[in-house]
């Protein structure tokens, strides 16, 4: 059906030309070369970046990758915090009145906070091996990534528990 | 104006194989599937970049994502813009987003589940040209940073080739394959944030093929331009390189041996 309309446009055209001279319905407009370099400036200030993290396919790749970058931040500021509060105000933040306000919780608070502790720090640790395996080139293959990051995702679900329960 | 020696021209043309038959033969159900495709026009920049859907047969469709562009752009939209050239995944031309995935669309199959749509977008994070067809310009000004061509003063005795043990030739594997399609490169979160300084892993994976090569006699000035916070270091082993190249390539790997490389030093 579609080659023939093709066909048929085809063959309009040659008629068509052989009895007028082609009409134009499109205008052009005539430059010199130098112009090239302007217009294409000029395009380029105004062209899109194309989308990225938001339409690219969540894979075992990089997901991990930002969790590990994620959890490294958030233990990081803990640790700052915590040791900065200490430092300000060392009689409220002593090993003595934390021991003393955790105990003073709920249990489902407790068992919540720990896991909310628990799960970056497993992780964290156990992704910092990957990594450091992978500098000394070991599994350096996409068999290997992902051999090695579902290793760390049960060993992080593991270790969560674990934690937790102590 | 007559129209009948029109029509009969138009039957010549259109005489394919089936219908020259006297009972057409393998009448394939209709398979429509709907493909989604980013769409941005340099002539209308204000316009904000759109998803258009194409509903095509695929059992009047090839295999591949490029056949079902090709037909879209010839039966459908001729304004659709894409690269291509090769269509067997030699020339790297129509790298782009498929389904979230960069590949090439002539090596990818059309996924034949025609509930679900199929999106197309060009290779993440660069500036659009048009459409499909990303500015590549910073990605090949990238790679010919790292001189990619052998460099040696001192031509061998006889005047002839540069001879390599078969020891040292297979470093080479998996590397001078490379099409710098760009699949890898854009894929690579690291890439994406920081592509002015970063050289990204299709160029890295070159630079490291002409460090590997015996017969190149500028090792050392060539490891000493990565020597930097930002050129190779902000590889931070993600891996979306290595799981995307199409060609089943390994940049990463590549990376990780001039990193430890230049750590050795």
């Amino acid at each position: 059906m579609l080659s023939t309309t093709r066909a048929l446009g085809l063959g309009r055209r040659s008629i068509l030309s052989a009895r007028t001279t082609a009409r134009r319905t499109v205008q052009t407009q005539s430059l010199p070369p130098s112009k090239a370099t302007e217009i294409l400036n000029q395009q380029r200030l105004l062209r899109p970046s194309s989308p990225h993290f938001t339409i690219y396919q969540p894979q075992l790749t990089w997901i991990p990758s930002i969790v590990n970058r994620a959890t490294g931040g958030a233990l990081s500021a803990l640790l700052y915090g915590f040791s900065l509060a200490y430092l300000v105000a060392p009689g409220t933040f002593d090993s003595v009145h934390v021991v003393e306000f955790v105990a003073g919780l709920p249990d489902a608070v407790k068992y919540a906070g720990k896991a909310l502790l628990a799960a970056p720090f497993a992780f964290h640790g156990l992704n910092g091996i990957r990594h450091l395996l992978w500098d000394m080139g070991k599994f350096m293959s996409i068999k290997g990534v992902y051999q090695t990051g579902y290793t760390v995702i049960a060993g992080t679900a593991v270790g969560t528990v674990v934690l937790v329960l102590l | 104006m007559s129209r009948l020696p029109v029509v009969r021209l138009a039957r010549q043309f259109s005489s394919s194989a089936t219908r020259a038959l006297a009972t057409p033969v393998g009448q394939k159900p209709v398979l429509n599937k709907e493909f989604k495709i980013y769409r941005w026009n340099p002539d209308e920049p204000a316009k904000k970049p759109t998803l258009q859907s194409y509903t095509i047969d695929l059992n009047q469709t090839g295999p591949m994502v490029l056949d079902a562009l090709i037909k879209i752009k010839n039966e459908v939209d001729p304004t659709l813009t894409f690269r291509r050239s090769c269509r067997e995944g030699i020339c790297g031309s129509c790298a782009m987003n498929i389904d979230g995935q960069n590949t090439l669309a002539c090596l990818c199959r059309i996924d034949r589940n025609a509930g679900k749509d199929s999106k197309i977008y060009p290779l993440p994070h660069m500036y659009v040209v048009k459409d499909l067809v990303p500015d590549l310009t910073q990605f090949y000004k990238q790679y010919k940073s790292i001189k990619p061509y052998l460099q040696n003063p001192n031509p061998p005795a006889d005047g002839k080739e540069f001879l390599q043990s078969p020891e040292d030739r297979k470093k080479l594997d998996g590397m001078y394959e490379c099409i710098l399609c760009a699949c890898c490169s854009t894929s690579c979160p690291s890439y994406w944030w920081n592509q002015d300084e970063y050289l990204g892993p299709a160029t890295l994976m070159q630079a490291y093929r002409w460090i590997a090569d015996s017969r190149d006699s500028h090792t050392a000035e060539r490891k000493e331009v990565l020597q930097n916070e930002m050129s190779l270091f902000r590889c931070h082993t993600i891996f979306n390189c290595s799981r995307t190249c199409p060609k089943g390539l390994n940049p990463a790997q590549a990376i990780q041996r001039i990193k430890l490389e230049l750590a050795a030093e």
